[in-house]
C-alpha cells in the first residue's frame, strides 16, 4: 500500500516557484529520505502533506485520503515533526502531550504517553513547564507529541538539526524501531550520513523539482567510483589532471581530491604526479559516499 | 464519542487553561478597572445625571461597566491566543489535528465566552455593592451576555486570523473594539445625545448588546430588546458565517 502519493504538485509564492511538479511515493514501510540545499521545496513540500500550505495544484494523498478533500483521515494516518523549535509556554510536558491527544480525538492516552517520554529520556522532564527546557528538550517534546496518536506515517523535518549526539542516537534509536514496527518514517536532513545510514530510499530535491529518486544502494552504485585525496609537499597538479577535481569541501591549497572510476585510474595519476616533479605527502583513498553523489546530482542537474 | 467532540472538548479546555493560568492579568486586572470606572464615573456623575427615572447614575452604569467588561475579555482572548499561537508558531499544534472549523471557532468562542462571563461576574460582584440594582428580566441578561461574548469571540479569530504582528491586533482593539463598546451607551444613554450622533449608535452593534443588556436589569432600554436581539443574532451570524469561511479556506493560516 501506498503511505503518501504525492501527484504533480505545484507551489508558488509569488513569482518565486518553490515546488514544480512533484511526484513521487512513498510505500507502506519504508524508511524515505527527503534531500535538497536550502531553498529546494523539502519543507513546502511536507508542509503540503501536513495540511499546512495549501498546493497551487496537485494532489496529495495519506493511506489513500486526500489531504484536503478528506484531511480528517489524512491527518490522523500522520504525525510530523517541524522544523521549528516550536512550543505552547503555558504548559508542562506532560499537559502538551494530553492536549495533543486530545486534538487527535484520543483521552486516556497516558500509557502511551509514558512510554514514549521513556523512549526519548523526557520522562523526569513530565512536569516541567516548556519554557525550562533545553532547546534539545524541546525537541524532544516535538517528536512526542507528532507521536501521540501512533501515526502509520511519521514525517520528520530536520529533526536532529543542531542536537547533541545523545539525543540524535535516542532519537535514531527510536524511530527505527517504529519502522521496524511497520511505521513508514520520511526523513529530511542536512547530515547526509545519517540519510546514508537510515534510509532505504531517497528522493533528491532541486529548486522544486525531483532530480533522483531511487533506492540507497542504486544511488550508492551510481558514483561507481572513489576519491582519490593527495596532499603535495612540493609541486603542483598538473593541468590535464584537474578536470578530475572533485567539487567538494576536501579540497584546499595543495590538497586535492580527485574521482577516479575504478583502482586501476590510481597509478597512471601517480604517474603523472611524479612525471611533473610533484612530491606525495600524504594519500588516501575514499569510497564515494551519499555526500559525493548528492554534489554530483546538485551540480549536474538542470537550473 | 465521536473524535469530533474529543478534539473540540480538548482545545476548549486547553484555551479556558490558557487564561486561567495567568488569571491576574486575564480576570483579576479588568476587574479592578472597571472598579475604577465606576468609583471615579460614579463619584462625579452620581446624583447630577438620570438616565432613566428612578435609576441613579451608579446602578445605570454597572450593566454598562460590566457588559463592557464582557465584550472586551471576550475578545482579548481569542485574540490573543491565535496572535501568540501565530507569531511563536504553535498554532501548527492546532492545525496539524483533524480538527474541523467548526470545532476550532467553537472551541475558541466558547472560551472566549467563559473568559467575558468571569470577568462579567466579577465587575458585577465587585460593582454591585455601589448601587441598588434590580433584576428585570434575567433572562436578557443572560441572552445578551452571552450572545455579546460569543460575537467578540468570534470578532477576536477575526483580528486573530487577520492580524500578522501584535502591532495590528492592538490598532484592531483600540481603534475599533475600544471606541466602539465605549460609544455604545456604557457611560450614557444614546437618548442624551444630538440627533447625529444618536442616528450613527444604531449602526453600532455594540451598543444593542449592551442596550439589551441594560434591559434585563431594569425593564429600560433605549430601544426594544426584541430588535436589539434580532440585530446582534443577524450579526452574529454573519461573523461566524465569515470567520468559518477564513477557516475553511486556511486564510493567513494555511497558506
Amino acid at each position: 500500500m501506498t503511505a503518501i502519493q504525492i501527484s504533480n504538485v505545484e507551489k508558488s509564492y509569488r513569482a518565486f516557484k518553490a515546488l514544480r511538479g512533484i511526484s513521487l511515493a512513498v510505500e507502506e514501510g519504508e524508511f524515505f529520505g527527503l534531500l535538497g540545499p536550502n531553498g529546494a521545496g523539502k519543507t513546502t513540500l511536507i508542509s503540503i502533506v501536513a495540511g499546512l500550505i495549501r498546493a497551487d495544484a496537485g494532489s496529495v494523498q495519506i493511506h489513500g485520503h486526500d489531504v484536503v478533500a478528506d484531511f480528517r483521515e489524512a491527518r490522523k494516518k500522520l504525525g510530523v515533526v517541524p522544523q521549528e523549535l516550536v512550543f505552547d509556554p503555558f504548559f508542562t510536558v506532560r499537559e502538551t502531550l494530553r492536549l495533543q491527544s486530545g486534538y487527535f480525538g484520543i483521552r486516556n492516552n497516558d500509557k502511551w504517553i509514558d512510554e514514549v517520554m521513556e523512549n526519548l529520556d523526557l520522562a523526569n522532564k513530565a512536569d516541567v513547564n516548556m519554557r525550562a527546557l533545553s532547546g534539545g528538550m524541546k525537541r524532544r517534546v516535538l517528536v512526542a507529541q507528532a507521536l501521540v496518536h501512533k501515526p502509520p506515517v511519521i514525517v520528520l523535518d530536520e529533526p536532529t538539526a543542531g542536537v547533541d549526539v545523545e539525543l540524535r542516537q535516542t532519537l535514531w534509536k527510536f524511530i527505527s524501531r517504529l519502522n521496524r514496527e511497520g511505521h513508514t518514517v520520511v526523513l529530511t536532513t542536512h547530515y547526509l550520513e545519517e540519510a546514508q545510514a537510515m534510509c532505504q530510499r531517497v528522493a533528491m530535491l532541486k529548486l522544486g523539482r525531483v532530480v533522483a529518486l531511487d533506492t540507497m544502494p542504486a544511488l550508492l552504485r551510481r558514483v561507481s567510483g572513489a576519491q582519490l585525496i593527495v596532499r603535495l609537499k612540493s609541486g603542483g597538479l598538473p593541468e590535464e589532471l584537474r578536470h578530475l577535481i572533485a567539487h567538494d569541501e576536501r579540497n584546499n591549497g595543495n590538497q586535492y581530491s580527485l574521482r577516479v572510476n575504478d583502482y586501476a585510474e590510481v597509478e597512471p595519476i601517480l604517474a603523472r604526479l611524479r612525471q611533473s616533479g610533484a612530491v606525495i605527502d600524504e594519500m588516501q583513498l575514499q569510497q564515494a559516499d551519499l555526500e559525493d553523489i548528492f554534489l554530483q546530482i546538485m551540480e549536474g542537474s538542470a537550473q | 464519542m465521536s473524535i469530533g467532540s474529543v478534539g473540540f472538548r480538548t482545545l476548549f479546555f486547553k484555551e479556558m487553561l490558557r487564561f486561567w493560568k495567568v488569571a491576574t492579568q486575564t480576570i483579576a486586572a479588568p476587574i479592578l478597572t472597571a472598579l475604577l470606572y465606576l468609583l471615579i464615573f460614579g463619584h462625579v456623575l452620581e446624583g447630577r445625571v438620570e438616565v432613566y427615572p428612578g435609576v441613579s447614575y451608579t446602578a445605570f452604569l454597572v450593566p454598562g461597566l460590566v457588559m463592557m467588561s464582557v465584550l472586551q475579555n471576550a475578545f482579548a482572548n481569542s485574540s490573543s491566543s491565535l496572535i501568540q499561537s501565530k507569531i511563536t508558531g504553535n498554532l501548527v499544534f492546532i492545525l496539524l489535528p483533524p480538527l474541523s472549523h467548526w470545532e476550532i471557532l467553537s472551541a475558541y468562542v466558547f472560551a472566549s465566552v467563559v473568559r467575558g462571563l468571569c470577568v462579567g461576574a466579577g465587575v458585577f460582584i465587585a460593582t454591585a455593592w455601589f448601587a441598588h440594582l434590580s433584576f428585570a428580566a434575567p433572562l436578557w441578561i443572560a441572552v445578551f451576555a452571552l450572545l455579546g461574548a460569543a460575537i467578540l469571540g468570534t470578532l477576536g479569530i477575526l483580528a486573530g486570523i487577520w492580524a500578522d504582528k501584535f502591532d495590528q491586533l492592538a490598532a484592531f482593539q483600540n481603534f475599533l473594539i475600544v471606541p466602539a463598546t465605549f460609544l455604545a451607551g456604557v457611560f450614557y444613554s444614546i437618548h442624551s445625545l444630538p440627533g447625529f450622533w444618536q442616528a450613527v449608535s444604531h449602526f453600532n452593534p455594540f451598543f444593542y448588546m449592551i442596550d439589551g443588556f441594560r434591559h434585563g436589569f431594569f425593564g429600560q432600554s433605549d430601544i426594544s430588546p426584541w430588535t436589539s436581539l434580532a440585530i446582534v443574532s443577524v450579526f452574529f451570524a454573519a461573523l461566524a458565517a465569515i470567520a468559518i469561511n477564513l477557516l475553511r479556506r486556511g486564510y493567513k493560516l494555511r497558506h
